[in-house]
């Protein structure tokens, strides 16, 4: 699946905060293309992270999905995007859960979880990206740590 | 009771001396209603956490190693720890020993330079809380533990990322039946549902609660949290379970800054494990530390007839 085309960062969490927002009645009509939706606005995600690295985001799939490799390839070198690795796959099992079982009774609040669990692998890429130095593993700060010559400014410009 | 992990050296660390106090407490007061022992280890130092592993990882290797050293000296062959910061750096520690040469030279330099015991790889097994009452006592025997049973009380389980990335260093974990998974962990699930609680499917179970910005971009830490919180609240929990001193003090900490911040209340409360346990068997709030807790459970608790 491509990526969705939306442009930005922002955009991406608009249209999610807007899912969440729908009533059931308006998600009904679509829950398996809601689901699709979700899970390449996951892909979109993590690809624009690893162009902010000077990487191409690979086409490749991992057990089936782009979204699982996107964040293979998003981990490389940076142990710390390991953090987003269940949070991909709860995406894709959310998916599955709409797209496979369309008619289970739970079925919009499968979707609802769906939404959340995006929108936490958003939130999080958006602090890699806010503060890049951020993470030789999780909480830690080594590569800012390694330039203490370098003024707190062009560390966050870094 | 398997006879497993009867007397183990107790490895508290630095954040359960501290924010974490009444983790401390529960899982002493734990210890003692179950009949395990707990040997605090002599002149235990800090583990290396993140503070000294962002500036040289092979001294937090060091200091994460001196602690296991000490427990072989006291006679102890396991460590436990509570903190997920802890468990994760004793356990690299364990592993970059037995992996990697120049990790044992400057252990070795270094222990010798300081008077300590070179610790070698293989010589203790470090366990979190988890394995602890899990592997100790099972879920039979702590069902027949259960005084209060938390039957009613919906739970959603919050691991972390720690308790089991990267998945390398955890060579007991992912081993079938009976182990613990680091895709999907559930050993506080299990224990939890043996003292009759509602744990639901928490799909955020080990996401990043936003740790690393705390700091930095507080913001995105809230927003992170807030996440989590409304989550579990989908999830119909009534409460977020944790393990972890860091995780529960960011959950706490950012539940009161939503609200302020973003003027985003959230209901559902904040537990650890060990204080949850601890009122199943029949303890009182107040023994495991519940009035420590910013995360105020006492109308929710006294709703399900715990902790009296």
């Amino acid at each position: 699946m491509n990526p969705s085309p939306i442009a930005s960062q922002a955009g991406v969490m608009d249209r999610i905060e807007e899912i969440l927002a729908a009533p059931d009645a308006a998600l009904a009509s679509g829950l398996s293309a809601v689901a699709q939706e979700l899970l390449g606005l996951g892909e979109t995600i993590i690809a624009r992270w690893i162009e902010a690295q000077g990487g191409i985001p690979t086409q490749e799939r991992w057990e089936g999905f782009r979204v699982l490799a996107l964040q293979r390839q998003g981990a490389k070198g940076d142990p710390s995007f390991n953090a987003c690795r269940e949070t991909c796959r709860e995406l894709v099992y959310h998916r599955n859960l709409v797209v496979l079982d369309p008619g289970h009774p739970e079925v919009a609040h499968r979707l609802r979880l769906a939404a959340m669990v995006a929108r936490h692998l958003a939130l999080f890429i958006d602090g890699k990206l806010a503060i890049a130095g951020l993470g030789a593993f999780c909480c830690s700060s080594r590569p800012l740590r390694e330039r203490e010559d370098v003024r707190p400014a062009e560390i966050l410009q870094a | 009771m398997t006879g497993k992990y009867r007397k183990v050296a107790y490895y508290p660390g630095c954040a359960l001396e501290g924010t974490g106090h009444a983790y401390n407490r529960s899982t002493k007061e734990v210890g003692k209603a179950l009949g395990l022992d707990l040997v605090e280890l002599e002149n235990w130092n800090c583990c290396g956490a993140m503070e000294v592993k962002n500036l040289d990882p092979k001294l937090q290797t060091y200091l994460s190693a001196r602690n296991l050293a000490i427990a072989q000296k006291m006679g102890l062959d396991t460590v436990m720890a509570p903190c997920n910061g802890c468990y994760h750096n004793l356990k690299k520690a364990e592993h970059d020993l037995a992996q990697d040469a120049a990790s044992r030279e400057v252990v070795g330099r270094l222990s010798e330079k300081a008077g300590d015991e070179t610790y070698e790889a293989g010589g203790v097994t470090t366990i979190h809380a988890l394995d602890w009452i899990k592997e100790a006592i099972g879920e039979e025997e702590l069902k027949a533990r259960t005084k209060n049973s938390l039957q009613g009380l919906k739970i959603a389980n919050y691991y972390g990322c720690m308790y089991t990335r990267p998945r390398h260093i955890f060579p007991e974990k992912d081993k079938g039946p009976g182990s613990e998974s680091t895709a999907k962990p559930h050993f506080m699930d299990d224990l939890l549902a043996a003292a009759g609680a509602e744990c639901v499917d928490y799909p955020l179970k080990t996401a990043c609660c936003g740790g690393a910005h705390t700091l930095s971009d507080s913001d995105i830490s809230t927003k992170l949290v807030l996440n989590l919180l409304t989550t579990a609240e989908a999830c119909s929990a009534d409460v977020i379970a944790t393990e972890c001193p860091t995780c529960h003090t960011g959950l706490e900490m950012h539940q009161v800054r939503a609200e302020k911040v973003f003027g985003r209340k959230t209901r559902v409360k904040i537990l650890y494990f060990t204080q949850l346990l601890g009122m199943a068997f029949g303890l009182s709030a107040r023994r495991v530390g519940v009035q420590e807790n910013l995360s105020d459970a006492a109308a929710l608790l006294r709703e399900k007839g715990l902790g009296r």
